[in-house]
């Protein structure tokens, strides 16, 4: 297995957000015009699509305060941060989504060669699809319609890095900063919808209300910039290695898309909490880090498999496709830095 | 959940009250007392694979004074990356010694392997389980023994005299069937046995996946190393998907209701997987088992990947439904116990450690008769499914088709040889003969 860089415990912006700030003026969009609109992206070779809704970029409180009830230490200090505008998938992506992207070729061997070799055959085989999952990823929660889960943050990018190639344009998981920023959609409150818990029922699938399953997307009431489930359903990786104490470190910065650069497999941090957890994870500050030890857990086999976990049905993903766009040598060190790709 | 010992496997399977640990410590092997102070208890792995390598691993995170001393493998390309796979993961040189003279390669490998150990690791394709577990057991070794056992009912025998050899023996062992160690599973079988949904009529198995890797044949490889490297679609090595995977939910319902079936039909075949690089196993089996008390087992496994996954099993009686992931429903469908399992130890993991601590502080774990006989519900299902008849479970046990040879070597011809075009004989219902 190979090991992600050894470089500095750093935070770093994201490069395009440095050029960005560099090179162009405020609401400079070089492919959209200013006012980006919400469009569907059809998934290529079928008649899937995704709904990408813009969210127009801003300044926020990111974190949550110690009065915040269940807070975690992980969530504060709170700091002020800056994310330059991006679309983001209006729905956590689907299991027919996702599988078009896992059944595009015949079997492909989840071994040891092909786990030493992956990062090397993505680059030789265009992009490497995932092998079979050793139990059923769905667990019968269900299909069409249902968030994909069970994927590792390598197997959410590699659907990402699949799209991007078809379309030529970059997809990418959201960043912590991102998805807190979009899921506030303008709130300084513990829920999107204030700080009532007694209205999370309404607004999202946990442990209380879900009868133990996912649901189909979209049920329940979306946030004000139309984004529905960031708070549970499953829960949503993000492009961040996870630091419990990350904000303390980037306290007293200037925040411009800050992004927690991985440093190893794990830990990513997970964002919005799931139908697997109790309300108090369902909050927007609320941070998760990946645990490998109990997601792999069952999976017998080692090395164990670069793209799914056997113990995480309730960890998916959705899309971020940023307004500024990338020129495609960008593109590629984005993803040599994302999957360690040589 | 500190329910760690409320119900084992061993309550049922041995059909009497657990050994005391006093009373054990002086026939074993290992000397106990004496080894808890002082000595570092010896494993060896047999058979190299990602399982092997991952039940090392596990073997070597137990909190007793443990270290690899040997390992074997066919190929010495599986043992070196198993090697350092084990290196990297376990992090700690003390636990890993394995010097280079002590890596065994070849079919004889797994002698010189287990001489070496107090433990042994058994996790080669399950055609050479029954050798490999007679070896073990005549040398006074503790086991921990991936499933399934055999491949063929000759094997199941072999396995069956070797039940009460271990025993005399005071051998512990401990088959991979990890969810007799997995907590949800041992709370679900508390509740069942208590009587809970009822009697139990009816039960599901499944195991509906996509399959697994394939190694094509290279140049230079001959048909011993062909079939070795891609033993899973080689009946002798593997038994068919139904025996090597299927067998974890067929052995849940066998727990379940205390008992193994009396027969079975079923029906299956070759649809989507039929190229030669995938031998002669099936892509998917359907088996009806009866059990003696009359209760139904439907049992349905595929390997074809873009269809209907599940890996599970449900339970029917007469006062509710069961489901093998932990939940218990009324008769109208309504939840009225949920296992949460967020916080449960793996499974895979907790086999080990129970082992260990059985070895050390004198327990006793013997899994094998049950492994024996969930491993034979599963031939006798292929059997049926293979030939397209009915079988008794006594006519099945007592086959002489015997698939496993008794000479192995690279240059030797595998007991299923291709035909000219490079296919090989699959086994066809209403001509194929098991019995």
């Amino acid at each position: 297995m190979k090991v992600y860089r050894n470089s500095i415990y750093s935070f770093i912006y994201i490069f395009w957000g440095i050029l960005y700030v560099v090179g162009t003026d405020a609401m400079a969009q070089d492919d959209t015009g200013e006012n980006p609109n919400p469009y569907e992206e059809v998934l290529p070779g079928s008649n899937i699509t995704i709904s990408m809704v813009p969210i127009q970029g801003g300044t926020f409180t990111m974190g949550s305060p110690d009065s915040e009830a269940d807070r975690d230490t992980d969530e504060g200090p709170q700091i002020e941060v800056t994310v330059d505008g991006f679309w983001m998938g209006q729905f956590e992506i689907t299991w027919d989504q996702y599988e078009l992207f896992m059944y595009k070729e015949n079997i492909k061997r989840d071994s040891i060669l092909i786990q030493d070799d992956l990062l090397r055959d993505t680059e030789a085989d265009a992009i490497t699809r995932p092998s079979p999952p050793y139990e059923d990823p769905s667990f019968g929660m269900g299909k069409y319609g249902y968030p994909a889960g069970s994927m590792t943050q390598f197997g959410a990018l590699m659907f990402c890095k699949w799209l991007s190639a078809k379309t030529g344009i970059l997809y990418r998981l959201p960043t912590e900063a991102e998805w807190e920023y979009a899921c506030r959609a303008g709130t300084d409150t513990t829920y999107p919808f204030g700080d009532d818990i007694a209205m999370l029922d309404e607004n999202g699938w946990s442990y209380e209300n879900s009868e133990y399953s996912y649901h189909k997307v979209g049920e329940k009431i979306p946030n004000a910039w139309n984004l529905y489930d960031m708070l549970g359903n499953v829960a949503e990786w993000t492009l961040d290695h996870y630091f419990a104490d990350r904000y303390e470190i980037m306290e007293g910065d200037e925040l411009v898309n800050p992004w927690s650069e991985p440093q190893a497999l794990d830990p990513r941090t997970v964002r919005g909490g799931s139908y697997d957890d109790d309300p108090d994870k369902l909050r927007c500050a609320s941070r998760i880090p990946s645990n490998p030890d109990k997601w792999k857990q069952r999976d017998p086999q080692i090395p164990k498999s670069f793209w799914w976990n056997t113990d995480s049905p309730f960890v998916g993903f959705r899309l971020v496709r940023p307004f500024k766009k990338m020129t495609q040598e960008e593109i590629d060190m984005f993803w040599a830095l994302n999957l360690d790709e040589e | 959940m500190n329910e760690k010992h409320s119900f084992t496997r061993r309550n049922f399977v041995k059909g009497s009250a657990t050994v005391a640990g006093g009373v054990m410590l002086g026939g074993l092997p290992l000397k106990s007392k004496a080894h808890a102070a002082a000595e570092t208890i010896k494993i060896a792995v047999v058979g190299c694979g990602g399982r092997g390598t991952g039940a090392a691993v596990q073997a070597l995170n137990v909190p007793q004074d443990v270290e690899l001393v040997a390992m074997a493998d066919a190929f010495s390309d599986r043992l070196e990356s198993s090697y350092n796979n084990i290196v990297e993961k376990v992090g700690d040189k003390k636990r890993v010694n394995v010097n280079d003279k002590n890596k065994f390669v070849g079919f004889d490998a797994y002698k010189e392997a287990i001489n070496l150990a107090d433990v042994v690791i058994l996790a080669t394709p399950p055609g050479f389980r029954p050798i490999h577990l007679e070896y073990a057991i005549n040398a006074d070794k503790h086991i921990f023994c991936e499933k399934p056992l055999a491949t063929d009912a000759a094997g199941i025998r072999k396995v069956l005299e070797l039940v009460e050899v271990s025993k005399q023996k005071k051998l512990n062992i401990v088959v991979g069937l990890q969810r007799h160690y997995q907590t949800v599973y041992r709370e679900l079988m508390k509740r069942i046995h208590a009587g809970e949904i009822g009697q139990v009529t009816g039960a599901q198995a499944y195991w509906d996946g996509g399959g697994v890797w394939v190694h094509p044949k290279q140049p230079g490889w001959t048909e011993m190393e062909a079939q070795m490297r891609n033993w899973y679609y080689f009946n002798w090595l593997c038994g068919d998907h139904i025996v090597e995977q299927h067998i974890h939910n067929l052995d849940v319902i066998n727990w379940v209701k205390q008992d193994y079936p009396v027969s079975c039909q079923g029906m299956g075949g070759r649809q989507v997987r039929v190229e030669n690089k995938f031998g002669e196993i099936y892509d998917h089996h359907y088996v009806e088992y009866r059990y003696a008390d009359g209760t139904i087992m439907n049992s349905q496994c595929r390997h074809i990947r873009g269809c209907f996954n599940r890996v599970g099993e449900e339970m029917i009686g007469t006062k509710g439904k069961a489901d093998g992931r932990g939940t218990i429903y009324d008769l109208n469908g309504n939840v009225v116990w949920k296992h949460r399992d967020e916080n449960d130890p793996n499974p895979y993991q907790q086999e080990h450690n129970e082992l260990f601590d059985a070895i050390v502080n004198g327990g006793y774990i013997n899994d094998l008769e049950n492994g024996a006989k969930s491993t034979m519900t599963a031939i006798m299902g292929r059997m049926a499914t293979y030939s397209g008849v009915e079988l008794k479970w006594e006519d099945a046990i007592n086959s002489d088709n015997i698939l496993v040879p008794d000479k192995f070597g690279w240059d030797v011809n595998p007991p299923v040889m291709p035909n000219a075009d490079g296919s090989y004989p699959i086994p066809m219902p209403g001509k194929t003969k098991v019995l």
